[in-house]
């Protein structure tokens, strides 16, 4: 049995929020009975942007990927729900029943991701819902992936196999592994959310006064031991990536070219200027 | 006898119809008139009359018909009355009285609406998608859209998808063996997909609307726009009270009297237009008209022109071939200020994001320069260079300082192809005045350390590099809006000639345009005129007039008002302005004066759209323009209630474009904007399908308009009998569309696309003809013929013929904002002896990313609700403001604070976002909030809508031109305290206007 999955590819996302768009336009003032009920016309963000910056000035970057119900395999809510009220369906896909998740709040507070909405109006929980009435109707695509210009979205109908080789191929991630949910919705190059950027720059006394020192090599050190290298551009600058536990105290910078070596002290909040008096 | 017999078909096909189409028979109910048709000399003729939704009819005259029509003779008749109509022989019938029409006006309107009707409801169109949903199409000024329906109401919208029945499209292949094609989908802004949720916004204007405490025929109250409640009144009262101010002001004060402001952009469609109806209604009436400054590409226009040419395009480059040039040979790309990811280009949707991120997989190295790390630094990386906002021309010129140094420009091409280099040499290298142009003088202006200035000029002599410049490529937006537009714009083409701008992989663009699509293929841009029959305002004179037969209009009131200094010419009786002349590089040297001689001063503001304060500049001006004694009238012809809508007298509800027929292409402006389609990866025309009735009472412009000219007596001028359906059957019929695509293919799809042409047929590379000394070959209309001082179709738009360092144009006139040498001033905005001390932040306000100007944004619509966009904060949707955390420290501001940007000129709350992506001392937002929500009396204090222009300074770039220059200015912020405003503890006293305008 094949199931339905997301793929995002955060490299790719511009933050155009075409998808946040298009989620208001299919769901705000329609009803899809047996699937979901209207969405508010104002607040609702079943599918949310979130912004992640990494380095600093003037060295930075700005990430951006959506963010929504997850259709977890082992989902929360499902287990929270009376009467039947969520329910996970043979194609992967979580729905809440519109009518018997009434007053059920009990399925919010399960989902440890807060990606259940709350419909004041009509008392329910919601959820983006993988767009179940259009593909049920045959849609290839959902809205999200259709409105995505840059191909960032992709939704991909797979078995369990068959999912977990591209899981392993590509790379794979979902957020908060840890909530030990089983997500079915999946980002390329997580890094770009979960790591940190040190940032700097190489520089050396020219003809001219200070001048930018391209082809460098950058080592990171933590308590000596190298966790990371780059090699400096044409203004000098690098950029090399920590994990998200490296302790910020113990990093160091090793700095060559021209076989004159220097070690820096190395900051992770700002942007690290590293002279060096290369031949 | 054969006219009989076309006589007697016509009310059997009225019979006929109204059998088949209830909502026909239901029409003909509306009125008991007799219509006489017959020829001129009374010889033949057949009366029909129209009686409770009977039709009657009898050969021979009518003793009392209602309304007569005749024709010249039998032979004319014939012509005419064919099916198939031949709108050459109609419009030489009209114009020389070969036939004719009397009656009175509403009677002939509702007897010409019918007959079109009778046409029209028999074509079928949309797909059935079953389930009671059928599918349209639209488009819009973000892209082309699908439009779902069920019940009579909008399901959903989406970028348009292709099929199979569509042209594949191009594909580019390296001589590497790398090959590119863009997918086989359209897309689409975010404001195209979020339109539904304007067309049901709670803001629409749904019903005609009068001021409480106006009234025509006693007190007007014109000090109450703004804050006077509005009551419901009749279309009839609403329209006759327009048309009889219309006829009042022109009997009582003269020709000129009426002034009509409309927006720079409408919705989309060649019919609906402001270029089109509006200038074809209004050139009846008779209007002073507001003449738009090039508001986007002002320093391109003013300054960099004079350069190199291009007028038609407002001084930028060609757009022909750069997208494969780009991947063949381009080895860096600058984008200087420059955010196509913002600003979809313009019009462009996405269609230029794949190809950018084909760019980098190719490895070029992109650099970015702007004082915020925008969208398109965010999605291609590559390294940022922040100058302080208008002294860009500075790091410009110091870049060239280290070509000509370290010997990294094109000698050759600066020595045959251009002129004046030396003297720009000598300037460069501070041969007078003892300071070269160092990128050491450059950073204590800019900021940016030398170190970084002498890489990117090193690199970029060396590399083949395209310069982005503007979020189009170049024009549009950005560094040109600055108070140093012109010499920003100027010093790009300064660079570009040093680096022989045609050279492979060395042009102007950033992908965003520049695809090998057909360029021959005819269909209207919206610049074109549509239906305006205007030939002196329009590009109409080039194919439209030609191509599609319509009657011409001309404009006989000859005053003008530059649209920047309207407020002056409202509140202080005079106004001076330049105009905006594509046709020529010296016509925005003549000057003009309001009041014209003989002119009246205006009576009557007819304002057509609703939010200009949120992108005029200081437009507390604007508010205090609407409030003044000096205007007796205003009206609003709107779509929503949104910016200075409520300061009308009367408002009339215009729709949407999803609520009318229009047709359009893609992203297509020609004129000004000639080839602005190649943005696009498949040229699309789309038909642009009614898919709902208009709203409550609202009706299309083309509507409003009919029912104005009709209370005038000009209905038949202003219609030619024609609904806007039969309008875009006109233009389809006109253009290539027809052998493309038959009109019942295309009213059911909705759409076609231009088959993309075989690589030998794609347009040459911009500027290579020029590189190489050739003649020119790319398919450029223009310059005019005139404009060439040595051989027609050679060498650039300029006196020598070549790109001048100094320009000739300039050295004609004295002006000390645009000196032939483009020496480095900084700007007025900025200088230290303008308020810095007191506003020592600068605030950056570029062309909005999440709508398109104020289209999309406010009307409680979902634009508004993006995280990035606006923040909901009590119920107010403030408009984010971006800062850096050591500015937001230094005021003790956290996130989504509610703050208040001042100045002298005015006061606006955002709402605060803290980011890396700028430096200190730069504050960022975007331009043309759609909301104006003063907290008190309008004008005069803080706006929490968000209209940041209510900060921008009102200064020309050059004050021997109008043009804009509000992205650089002059502000402090500080954390706001409602409840100090409330009990009336906030100090205001920057919002005192007489400071401000002293300070002016």
């Amino acid at each position: 049995m094949s199931k339905w999955a997301m793929i995002i590819d955060i490299p790719l996302c511009n933050n155009c929020n075409n998808c946040f768009i298009a989620v208001k336009d299919e769901h705000i003032a329609n009803d899809f009975p047996g699937y979901c009920a209207p969405q508010p016309a104002h607040g609702a963000r079943w599918l949310d942007m979130e912004r992640k910056e990494r380095g600093t000035f003037p060295a930075v970057e700005a990430n951006f990927r959506p963010a929504m119900c997850n259709h977890c395999d082992d989902a929360p809510c499902v287990a929270a729900a009376r009467d039947g009220a969520a329910k996970k369906r043979v194609d992967g896909i979580v729905l809440f029943d519109p009518v018997k998740s009434r007053g059920q709040r009990q399925i919010q507070d399960a989902c440890p991701y807060g990606a259940v909405a709350w419909n004041e109006e009509l008392d329910i929980p919601q959820i983006w819902t993988f767009d179940a009435h259009l593909r049920d109707r045959g849609w290839k695509q959902g809205r999200i992936e259709q409105a995505c210009p840059t191909g960032a979205l992709k939704s991909v109908k797979l078995s369990d196999a068959e999912l977990a080789d591209m899981v392993a191929r590509d790379g794979l991630q979902v957020r908060h592994p840890e909530y030990g949910t089983r997500p079915r919705v999946f980002y390329k190059h997580m890094n770009l959310f979960t790591h940190e950027l040190v940032v700097g720059a190489v520089v050396t006394q020219g003809a001219k006064g200070e001048e930018c020192l391209a082809g460098a090599s950058v080592r990171l050190l933590s308590a000596g031991q190298e966790i990371g290298h780059a090699t400096s551009d044409t203004f000098g600058e690098f950029r090399i990536e920590i994990a998200p536990d490296t302790a910020p105290d113990s990093l160091t910078l090793q700095v060559e070219a021209g076989g004159v070596s220097r070690e820096f002290a190395c900051s992770a909040s700002s942007f690290n200027l590293c002279g060096l008096d290369a031949k | 006898m054969r006219f009989q017999a076309t006589l007697f078909s016509i009310v059997q096909a009225l019979r006929a119809t109204a059998i088949a189409h209830r909502s026909f028979r239901q029409r003909l109910k509306e009125r008991n008139m007799i219509a006489q048709l017959k020829l001129q000399d009374d010889s033949e003729g057949r009366w029909i009359e129209f009686r409770d939704g009977r039709v009657l009819s009898k050969a021979g005259m009518h003793a009392a018909p209602d309304v007569t029509i005749f024709f010249r003779d039998a032979k004319v008749a014939a012509k005419l009355l064919s099916p198939k109509q031949n709108f050459y022989t109609r419009i030489d019938a009209m114009k020389n009285f070969k036939m004719g029409m009397f009656g009175p006006d509403d009677l002939a309107l509702w007897l010409t609406d019918t007959m079109s009707i009778m046409q029209t409801v028999w074509w079928k169109h949309g797909t059935d998608m079953g389930g009671g949903v059928m599918r349209y199409t639209n488009n819009t000024n973000g892209g082309p859209v699908h439009v779902d329906v069920k019940d009579g109401k909008i399901l959903r919208i989406m970028p348009l998808d292709y099929d199979k029945k569509d042209p594949p499209g191009w594909t580019i292949t390296t001589s590497d063996g790398a090959s590119f094609t863009p997918p086989h989908k359209a897309t689409a802004a975010p404001y195209a997909i979020g339109f539904k949720s304007m067309i049901y916004s709670p803001d629409r204007n749904l019903y005609p609307m009068k001021r409480v405490d106006f009234d025509p025929n006693g007190e007007r109250n014109p000090q109450n726009r703004g804050t006077s409640e509005f009551e419901r009144i009749s279309w009839d009262e609403a329209l006759d009270i327009v048309a009889s101010e219309f006829k009042r002001v022109k009997r009582e004060c003269g020709p000129g009297a009426i002034a009509v402001s409309h927006g720079s952009h409408h919705t989309w469609g060649n019919v609906g237009y402001y270029l089109s109806s509006l200038f074809r209604f209004f050139n009846l009436v008779g209007f002073t008209k507001i003449i738009h400054n090039p508001d986007s590409w002002e320093g391109w226009y003013w300054g960099a022109m004079h350069h190199w040419g291009n007028s038609m395009r407002m001084g930028t480059a060609e757009l022909y071939g750069q997208v494969e040039d780009c991947l063949e040979n381009c080895e860096m790309m600058v984008f200087w200020s420059s955010d196509p990811e913002a600003t979809n280009g313009c019009y462009g949707g996405f269609e230029g994001s794949v190809r950018r991120l084909w760019a980098k997989e190719r490895g070029i190295e992109f650099v970015h320069i702007d004082p915020y790390y925008n969208h398109t630094a965010a999605l291609m990386g590559g390294k940022w260079i922040a100058p302080r906002p208008g002294t860009d021309p500075a790091l410009a010129q110091a870049i060239s300082q280290v070509w000509i140094e370290e010997d990294l420009y094109d000698k050759d091409f600066v020595q045959n192809r251009t002129t004046g280099f030396d003297e720009w040499a000598a300037y460069v290298m501070g041969v007078k005045d003892g300071t070269p142009k160092t990128p050491e003088w450059a950073e204590e202006m800019t900021g940016v350390p030398a170190r970084d200035i002498r890489a990117l000029a090193r690199q970029w002599g060396r590399k083949r590099t395209y310069l982005g410049s503007g979020g189009f490529g170049n024009g549009l937006g950005g560094a040109n809006r600055s108070p140093t537009g012109m010499q920003w714009a100027r010093m790009m083409v300064i660079l570009m000639a040093m680096q022989g701008v045609g050279r492979p992989g060395v042009n102007f663009g950033n992908m965003q345009a520049g695809t090998p699509i057909d360029t021959s293929f005819w269909f209207p841009g919206y610049a074109e005129g549509g239906i305006s029959g205007d030939l002196m305002n329009t590009g109409a004179a080039v194919n439209t007039y030609v191509r599609i037969p319509h009657l011409l209009t001309m404009n006989s009131s000859k005053q003008i008002i530059p649209r920047m200094q309207l407020p002056e010419a409202i509140l202080e009786g005079s106004a001076k302005g330049y105009f905006t002349d594509p046709t020529s590089l010296h016509g925005q040297f003549l000057p003009f004066q309001y009041p014209a001689p003989g002119h009246s001063p205006i009576q009557i503001l007819y304002k057509y759209g609703g939010a200009s304060f949120g992108t005029m500049t200081d437009s507390n001006r604007w508010v205090k323009m609407f409030r003044s004694e000096n205007l007796p009238f205003v009206v609003s012809q709107s779509i929503w209630n949104e910016g200075e809508t409520k300061f009308a007298d009367i408002i009339l509800p215009a729709c949407t474009n999803f609520e009318r027929w229009d047709i359009g292409e893609w992203s297509h402006a020609g004129g000004y904007a000639h080839g602005m389609a190649s943005q696009v990866n498949h040229r699309t025309v789309v038909l642009q399908q009614k898919v709902i009735e208009p709203l409550g009472e609202s009706k299309s412009d083309y509507r409003i308009f009919a029912e104005l000219a009709q209370r005038l007596g000009m209905s038949a001028m202003f219609t030619e009998g024609m609904s806007e359906l039969d309008w875009c059957k006109r233009i389809f019929d006109g253009s290539d569309l027809k052998d493309l695509i038959s009109w019942k293919k295309f009213l059911k799809r909705g759409y076609a696309v231009v088959p993309a042409p075989k690589k030998e047929l794609a347009p040459a590379m911009s500027h290579r003809w020029y590189y190489e000394g050739r003649q020119k070959d790319v398919p450029d209309p223009f310059p005019l013929p005139s404009e060439y001082t040595g051989q027609w179709n050679e060498g650039m738009q300029t006196q020598s013929g070549k790109i001048e360092f100094i320009p000739q144009s300039l050295q004609k006139i004295d002006d000390p904002d645009r000196p032939p040498l483009n020496r480095y001033d900084q700007a007025w905005e900025t200088r230290a002896d303008v308020n810095l001390g007191q506003y020592p932040l600068r605030l950056v306000s570029a062309h909005s990313r999440y709508s398109f100007h104020s289209l999309g944004d406010g009307k409680q619509g979902a634009i508004s609700e993006i995280g990035d966009h606006r923040v909901n904060i009590g119920g107010v949707p403030y408009l984010q403001v971006r800062m850096s955390q050591a500015d937001a420290d230094a005021r003790g501001i956290a996130e989504n604070d509610i703050v208040e940007l001042f100045n002298a000129r005015g006061s606006v709350l955002c709402a605060a976002c803290i980011t890396n992506r700028l430096p200190a001392g730069i504050i960022q937002t975007y331009q043309a909030s759609a909301i104006y929500d003063p907290l008190g009396e309008p004008g005069y204090t803080p706006d929490r809508g968000g209209c940041v222009n209510l900060l921008t300074s009102n200064r020309s770039q050059t004050l021997q031109g109008s043009s804009m220059g509000p992205n650089a200015c002059g502000i402090e912020i500080r954390k706001w305290d409602q409840s100090a405003w409330d009990q009336g503890r906030w100090d205001n006293s920057h919002m005192d206007m007489k400071t401000a305008e002293a300070a002016q």
